[in-house]
């Protein structure tokens, strides 16, 4: 890659974490906490996107982010106090930079009349007349030196006339302080033309009386140039009011012939050193005062995701390795040596330690999806005329960084529905006794090996009675259908349902529950439903922490060895006789505690076989797809249950239909994992809905 | 290099393999790695010529009869028999075959079209011919031989 | 022997492209990302010039630099500071601290390599 380009990437990178730490420090100090070190984040953030866009000529980020910025730094300066109403403006120009960048990143269309807004209401906040204190008092007694001067690239001028100009020049001591020099100062001098320069001397005290940090002497200089006196100016551009200094056009004719000098040896008396220890007091110092922040980005560092995926297949073989070598030792019946059954237990121990640690490596704290929220619900809560605030908790939580980035778009679904459909209008929640502003709850927790993501509102919950009716209008349920609560609110997630009677263009988009429903369990996820009429409903998620192992139990179906996701199954049972009816020509259930759920022959259902297998003669799993439908799924036996790899078997072939993934055992054979949902489905592709339901 | 005087002469190197009687060969540069048979795990609902997948190295490799996929009878696999580890664009199978014999260089306009012959199977798979010795090798279209990936097809 | 340069800023961006500017220009860089990281590579690495952003987490670059020039070996080392167009009072602040000159962001690669021989021997 083009190494601008790398660092493009790079740019883009950096604007997503600067992003979210602007919008964590607005959302802070919406919240009240306008403490220095917050103020100067969100500056901080927005002044780095816009330099680093300068760097790239991302004009429109430029200009927006230069309004933004400005209005940033009268707050900073107490010129503008944080009020409610800026803050909104600033949560929303937040979101259009954002937009600015994608599109920066993106390319594609943007509209300018919302930043042109924006930057309209920035101005405006900051014509207000709101001063609390003056700003950077320290500075205000500073006649500012610079500012007469113009930071424009100096203009070549074109003449071919030669210009003559005498230049007194005589340095202060702070000149040399700040690393300043005067050989530079003519080096560059003389390359503007003819330079001839004289020292005086004249100053220099007698050795008794030098103060080596005084500077003494001073020089005379006579340039004949092309270039006009801006030019000649700029070479002392760094080193005004550090010396007195006289330029002075001198008329052609008036050229007179000064005497020759060389250019005095150098004036700066060298630095004495100093004694080391008195360096290192105002860095202990400085590192004392910056303790308490403490910065996460010191001790981390980037690396390709490439090469941390790499090393998690390598580990994923090392653990099948030393599955492999333990099943071998075993084999050999060399257990009975204490010593090696010993070995094999810590390489067990080992390889499991590091196959954790090095998962540990793609997992990532779910804030910045988080942060995606909270603008989410303030778009729609515009839109809607809601009154709503987001209240998250335990975005620390880590998660692998894929499930994060597949989460995105069900979990944007889901809090656009929470808003949309969840809450009321203020006035339909003040008339039932609630607070006008209404309250989504986005919180994440690890819960027993999986992370639970619950999405809750305090809004109006599910109305059963009409969300049953609608079912059955739109024939997805039997009429007289006797359904659960837990079934009525499952079928929000059917194929077809949409409790809006017009489909808003808010949560329509054309995706329903049961997008999200099927996007959450490619993840390896779940999600259910509690709800409660008139205090609000809540979604929760439970998902894996990695997409890169899995728990499963190790199957014989058909003389083929299976893997079933353990998270499906709710028990195991060995049917007796009398237990299993046949319904119809080509299904079967089994009767389990008073129900009769479906039974499924894994093997029939695959195709490893031509005939069901006596059920008598297997085992069979009780599990739940994640609509909440039982089935009972048939197997020969079960083998073992264990922590196995997950390996693609797309990459190289392709989906097949009832298989989710393989992964490789311990013989060094690859095992299927079943896709459990899938087999129930096709299974079942002959019932209909309402038949499913009964199941239950 | 020898390779690159090859390339020159618009000669390329060819790995051939028997199948019952019939010599095939496909291009070296698209031969990964050459290993014995082992027992490969079956998929559900694949087609015939598809033998399953087998473990190489972490990876989950489908293996391709070649002798199903080309129109004779399926291979009854022993330990003799071969698996050429063989790769198009992205994708890696495993190639069923009796037995490798040799390596061959034939230089491009060596290389005749496939004869008009009725079977389908030989105007599908085979890119054309080529005479060696007493023998005539068919040239594999990987590409056609390959199970079409998930996705790709739709 | 090439010149070694230190350049101070918390974004990985404007240290990429410093880096990027400086070594193709044939300096060698080293890298600090904020005013207290500054001065340790400082004291590790004696930089023969120092470029430095001011507005950083930790320290900021008026600090990094005031530190700078309280090490003896560093009192006359050049340092220029990165600074936008937009705020002169920022260069002003600079210079009270210690800085030697400034650069204008965004910088053109070869106006940036142009001030550094103006400030550095």
């Amino acid at each position: 890659m083009d190494p601008m380009q790398a660092i493009k990437v790079t740019f883009f990178q950096e604007c997503e974490e600067q992003l979210g730490e602007l919008e964590t420090g607005l959302l802070a100090m919406q919240e009240g906490s306008v403490d220095d070190e917050t103020v100067n984040a969100v500056f901080r953030a927005v002044h780095s996107i816009k330099g680093g866009a300068g760097a790239f000529k991302l004009d429109r980020l430029v200009k927006f982010a230069h309004v933004f910025e400005t209005t940033l730094d009268k707050i900073r300066n107490g010129a503008l106090a944080p009020a409610n109403a800026v803050m909104k403006t600033m949560l929303r120009a937040a979101d259009v930079l954002a937009d600015l960048v994608t599109v920066s990143r993106e390319g594609g269309a943007f509209d300018d009349t919302r930043s042109n807004e924006l930057i309209a209401e920035l101005n405006a906040h900051c014509d207000e007349k709101a001063a609390v204190k003056e700003a950077h008092p320290e500075e205000e007694g500073d006649n500012n030196p610079f500012a007469a001067l113009g930071w424009e690239p100096v203009s070549l001028s074109l003449e071919p006339e030669i210009n003559e100009y005498l230049i007194v020049f005589r340095p202060k001591p702070e000149l040399y302080a700040k690393g300043n020099e005067t050989t530079r100062l003519m080096r560059e001098l003389s390359r503007l033309g003819a330079l001839t320069v004289h020292c005086e001397i004249a100053d220099v005290p007698l050795l008794a009386n030098f103060e080596p940090e005084q500077s003494y002497l001073s020089w005379r200089a006579t340039l004949r140039s092309h270039q006009d006196i801006a030019a000649v100016q700029a070479v002392f551009e760094f080193v005004d009011g550090d010396c007195h200094l006289d330029i002075e056009p001198v008329e052609a004719s008036e050229a007179h012939a000064e005497p020759v000098a060389e250019v005095a040896p150098e004036a700066a008396p060298e630095a004495v050193e100093e004694p080391k220890a008195a360096a290192s007091v105002p860095r202990e110092a400085a590192k004392a005062e910056a303790g308490g922040q403490g910065n996460a980005t010191q001790n981390t560092i980037r690396v390709d995701l490439d090469r941390v995926d790499r090393l998690i297949n390598l580990v994923g073989e090392l653990v099948i390795n030393q599955a492999m070598l333990t099943q071998r030792v075993l084999e050999a019946g060399a257990v009975k040596n204490a010593s090696i059954a010993t070995g094999l237990d810590d390489l067990e121990h080992l390889t499991r330690e590091i196959q954790e640690s090095v998962m540990a490596i793609r997992a990532q704290p779910v804030r910045p999806l988080f942060q995606r929220m909270s603008r989410i619900v303030r778009e729609i809560a515009d839109a809607t005329g809601k009154n709503v605030r987001l209240k998250t908790e335990g975005e620390g939580a880590e998660v692998d960084r894929t499930v994060i980035e597949r989460l995105a778009d069900p979990l944007t679904h889901m809090i656009r529905n929470a808003v949309d459909h969840g809450l009321e209008r203020p006035d339909a929640r003040i008339a039932a006794g609630k607070p006008a502003q209404g309250e989504v709850r986005l919180s994440a927790a690890h819960k027993s090996g999986r992370v639970v993501i619950e999405i809750a509102d305090d809004g109006r919950g599910i109305d059963r009675p009409r969300v049953k009716a609608i079912a059955i209008k739109k024939g997805l349920i039997a009429p007289d259908a006797q359904l659960t609560d837990g079934e009525i609110d499952n079928l929000l997630f059917m194929p077809g349902f949409s409790t809006a009677e017009t489909v808003s263009n808010i949560s329509g988009r054309g995706v329903g529950m049961d997008v999200v429903k099927r996007s959450i369990q490619a993840l390896g996820g779940r999600i259910a439903i509690t709800s409660k009429l008139g205090h609000g409903s809540t979604f929760s998620l439970s998902l894996p922490l990695t997409l890169a192992v899995l728990d499963g139990m190790v199957v014989r179906v058909a003389d083929q060895t299976l893997v079933v996701p353990l998270n499906s199954i709710l028990e195991t049972m060995k049917p007796k006789p009398g237990e299993v009816y046949g319904l119809g020509p080509d299904t079967q259930v089994i009767g389990i505690r008073g129900g009769f759920t479906p039974l499924i022959d894994v093997g029939y259902a695959l195709g490893f076989r031509t005939h069901r297998a006596d059920p008598m003669s297997g085992v069979t799993l009780l599990i739940e797809t994640e609509g909440g439908v039982r089935s009972a799924l048939m197997v020969d036996a079960i083998q073992d249950q264990r922590q196995v790899v997950i390996k693609s078997l797309e990459s190289n072939y392709g989906h097949v239909e009832g298989i989710a993934a393989a992964t490789i055992l311990g013989d060094g054979r690859i095992a299927l994992i079943l896709d459990t949902d899938a087999i129930v489905h096709s299974s079942s592709g002959r019932n209909s809905p309402s038949d499913m339901l009964l199941a239950g | 290099m020898a390779d690159m005087e090859l390339k020159a002469s618009g000669a390329r190197e060819y790995i051939t393999f028997r199948i019952g009687a019939q010599y095939y060969c496909i291009d070296i540069m698209s031969v990964r790695e050459i290993r014995g048979w082992t027992p490969a795990t079956q998929l559900p609902r694949a087609p015939g010529f598809v033998r399953g997948v087998i473990n190489l190295r972490g990876v989950v490799l489908p293996i391709i009869d070649l002798a199903d996929r080309l129109g004779f009878d399926p291979t009854e696999p022993t330990a003799r028999h071969v698996i050429i580890v063989a790769q198009t664009g992205r994708q890696v199978v495993g190639l069923l075959v009796d037995a490798v014999s040799d390596i061959i260089n034939m230089p491009a306009e060596k290389v005749q079209p496939t004869p008009d012959v009725g079977s389908e199977a030989a105007r599908a798979f085979v890119l054309g011919v080529m005479a060696i010795d007493d023998r005539m090798i068919s040239l594999i279209a990987l590409e056609s031989v390959m199970p079409t990936l998930a996705g790709e097809a739709a | 022997m090439s010149m070694k340069i230190l350049t101070v800023d918390d974004s990985r961006t404007m240290r990429d492209m410093l880096r990027l500017a400086l070594t193709s220009a044939g300096f060698d860089v080293v890298q600090a990302v904020d005013g207290l990281d500054g001065l340790d590579v400082l004291d590790r690495e004696n930089p023969e010039l120092v470029i430095t952003d001011i507005n950083m987490p930790k320290m900021d670059g008026f600090g990094f630099i005031e530190g700078a020039r309280k090490i003896g070996r560093f009192r006359v080392v050049p340092i220029l500071v990165l600074t936008t167009e937009s705020d002169p009072d920022k260069k002003m602040r600079a210079k009270k601290a210690g800085a030697t000159g400034w650069i204008v962001k965004p910088f053109d690669p070869v106006k940036l390599v142009d001030v550094i021989r103006r400030v550095a021997a």
